[in-house]
């Protein structure tokens, strides 16, 4: 048994960082969307002000819609790489399994930045897609949608978060029993009707999981369009950003900050309610 | 009435010949030899079992009938069908896993359906199999419970009706009741017999548990380091073995290595007669063949006066007596050598005593 001040001084520090780090700062957030700016200050009086401008404004909304269409575009395409592959290493690799796994998880370690630099140079008017496709004569001149659009912005989406789609995947794959999955095949079910009736199912919990990390991570990610995004590929992070910066209007940027963090946490919320039905074990 | 037909058609899986038959089956791992060109047929309605030490390759054989392994060389036939050459969802077959392998994300229920619904039964015939599939392993009133909640029996009857209920041709169980105390193993084992006799299909069962083995199988075929030792029903393959591993592997033996001259065998101060040719020979004797020599003279006294030249004789010491109820098991020194003795109960003994068998009791065995 561990004395109680033993248990209070090892519960200290996380407690702290908790305390500082995320309480405070929530609740300081909370606190600006219900203030105002007033002649370039802020105006500590308590108001809806914010939120009826949210609710008013059609841009915001707008860009809101937006950034869900894409963070729901890079979650599915990110499913369509990541569950197959997943699947594959899981099921079929054999041999080949441990280097493709390390071949997965090694772009992790690059930096974001870098990576979007590189799609930068990939998809660019003197990149060298476009080089590419002229080389070839398939265009004349550079294609113009590759860069500064959304298609850019999740095309890089994906590329990052795929990784973290695949592991919880890969994961829940790896856990299915295989006398489970022979099973399924000695009773007269197909390869198809395998994966449909048994495998699916049970991976699902790590699907879910997958999908939610795509979903959160890019509806909040500002540094994929301000790279590549361009003017039609804004997403509400970046509006978020410039309030806090150029236009401070920290109040508006905070009331933003709370209407993601709500549907954030309540897409968490719900897939862990999803993923407690369908865990067996 | 139309008129019966002359020759009746034969019943599915009761057709003319070996229901199963595996031909010269060889399969290698890498360059590891796991089964060498094995031959073995079943008949339809056998209870065989494959019988071995781990790694003597019966899981192996058991995997192969079942498609999740592809032989390296030979084939194996079903009804005068290649079926090696299925892929296992095609077979007519049915496994009843180590694990159970039941599906966890799906109830009792579902379980059981499982192999009517992905080949497509029509679904009012669903319902009333399954049910009776579930009466049959007394699990019925457990039909919504979910795999994780039953304990290990329970499981265990859940997977048989599920592979029952497709009705294979043939049924592979993979050392089912392993994973069960000792209690419950015993009480499976009678069900498992009985339940085999009502529905008639074939069951090929694999154990390293020889008493298991003995106790449900029509025949054994015992496998040794991939290759089969002996096949055969468990009465002669107790009686009869055919090699010293297979005497040793079933049950208890002396095993006695003999010089035979002329007719008579010699191992020490044993000597009993023999039509085995001149040289050296391995025999087995088992413990309960042998007799305290007294008891002979009182209860067999004119079989032994009748026949002297088939009953052996010879007088060791006593060294350990092991009671066991009904029996006792003695270790006696037969100058040098140790014999061990089955006798029925009957107080202690110790000291000399002269002890006898029967000469056709000692199983010649290859080495």
């Amino acid at each position: 048994m561990y004395s109680r001040a033993y248990k209070s001084i090892i519960s200290l520090p996380p407690l702290l960082w908790v305390g500082l780090f995320l309480l405070l700062p929530y609740a300081l957030m909370l606190a600006h969307s219900f203030w105002v700016v007033r002649d370039g200050f802020i105006v500590h009086q308590w108001n809806l002000q914010n939120y009826r401008t949210l609710a008013t404004n059609p841009v915001y909304a707008e860009v809101l819609l937006r950034s869900m269409r894409i963070a729901a575009s890079v979650t599915l395409c990110s499913l369509l790489l990541g569950y197959p592959l997943a699947y594959y290493l899981s099921f079929h690799a054999g041999a080949r399994r441990e280097i493709l796994y390390q071949l997965v998880i090694v772009p992790l370690w690059v930096s974001y930045l870098v990576r979007g630099y590189a799609w930068k140079t990939i998809l660019g008017s003197d990149g060298v897609l476009n080089g590419f496709l002229q080389y070839l004569h398939l265009t004349n001149a550079p294609v113009g949608f590759l860069l500064y659009s959304p298609f850019a912005v999740i095309l890089m989406l994906t590329h990052i978060y795929t990784p973290f789609v695949f592991l919880p995947i890969y994961a829940a794959l790896e856990h299915i029993p295989r006398p489970v999955v022979e099973a399924s095949q000695d009773l007269g079910a197909s390869p198809l009707k395998t994966f449909l009736r048994v495998i699916l199912p049970l991976s699902l919990p790590g699907l879910l999981a997958g999908a939610t990390f795509a979903f959160v991570l890019s509806l909040g990610d500002f540094l994929a369009p301000l790279l590549v995004g361009g003017a039609s590929g804004t997403m509400i992070a970046n509006i978020v950003q410039s309030l806090f910066g150029a236009a401070y209007d920290w109040p508006l940027g905070a009331a933003i900050s709370v209407c993601i963090l709500l549907i954030t946490v309540t897409l968490l919320f719900l897939t862990e309610r999803f993923e407690k039905r369908w865990s067996f074990r | 009435m139309s008129p019966a037909p002359a020759i009746p058609p034969l019943e599915e899986g009761r057709a003319a010949g070996p229901l199963l038959e595996v031909r010269a089956v060889a399969k290698r791992f890498d360059a590891h030899e796991v089964l060498k060109r094995i031959s073995i047929n079943v008949a339809a309605g056998e209870f065989i079992t494959l019988l071995g030490e781990s790694g003597s390759g019966k899981t192996t054989m058991l995997r192969l009938i079942a498609g999740f392994e592809q032989p390296s060389s030979g084939e194996i036939w079903m009804n005068g069908e290649r079926l090696d050459t299925l892929p296992p969802y095609k077979r007519r077959v049915n496994t009843v896993f180590q694990q159970y392998a039941l599906f966890p994300h799906l109830n009792v229920r579902d379980n059981v359906a499982y192999g009517l619904r992905v080949t497509n039964a029509p679904s009012n015939e669903i319902d009333t199999r399954v049910a009776d599939a579930l009466r049959m392993v007394k699990m019925d009133s457990f039909a919504s419970a979910r795999p994780v909640t039953l304990s290990g029996g329970q499981q265990q009857r859940v997977a048989l009706a599920r592979a029952l209920v497709n009705r294979p041709l043939l049924l592979l169980l993979d050392e089912p009741l392993s994973a069960l105390d000792a209690n419950l193993r015993k009480e499976m084992q009678s069900e498992l017999k009985s339940l085999q006799r009502e529905v008639g299909i074939t069951f090929l069962f694999v154990t390293h548990d020889q008493d298991e083995a003995m106790a449900l199988s029509d025949r054994i075929a015992l496998l040794r380091n991939g290759a089969l030792e002996q096949i055969a029903s468990p009465r002669e393959i107790y009686s009869r073995p055919a090699t010293a591993y297979t005497a040793q592997f079933i049950g208890q033996t002396n095993l006695l290595r003999a010089e035979i001259r002329s007719g008579i065998a010699t191992c020490g101060a044993l000597r009993w007669p023999t039509s085995a040719p001149d040289g050296m020979a391995f025999f087995s004797l088992r413990p309960e063949a042998i007799r305290l020599a007294d008891a002979v003279v009182n209860s067999a006294a004119n079989f032994a006066a009748n026949s002297p030249a088939k009953e052996a004789r010879f007088t060791a010491i006593v060294k350990q007596q092991l009671y066991g109820g009904a029996s006792e098991l003695l270790e006696v020194d037969c100058g040098g050598q140790t014999l061990r003795v089955k006798i029925p109960a009957r107080g202690p003994l110790s000291g000399n005593q002269d002890f006898s068998f029967s000469a056709q009791d000692a199983v010649r065995v290859a080495e």
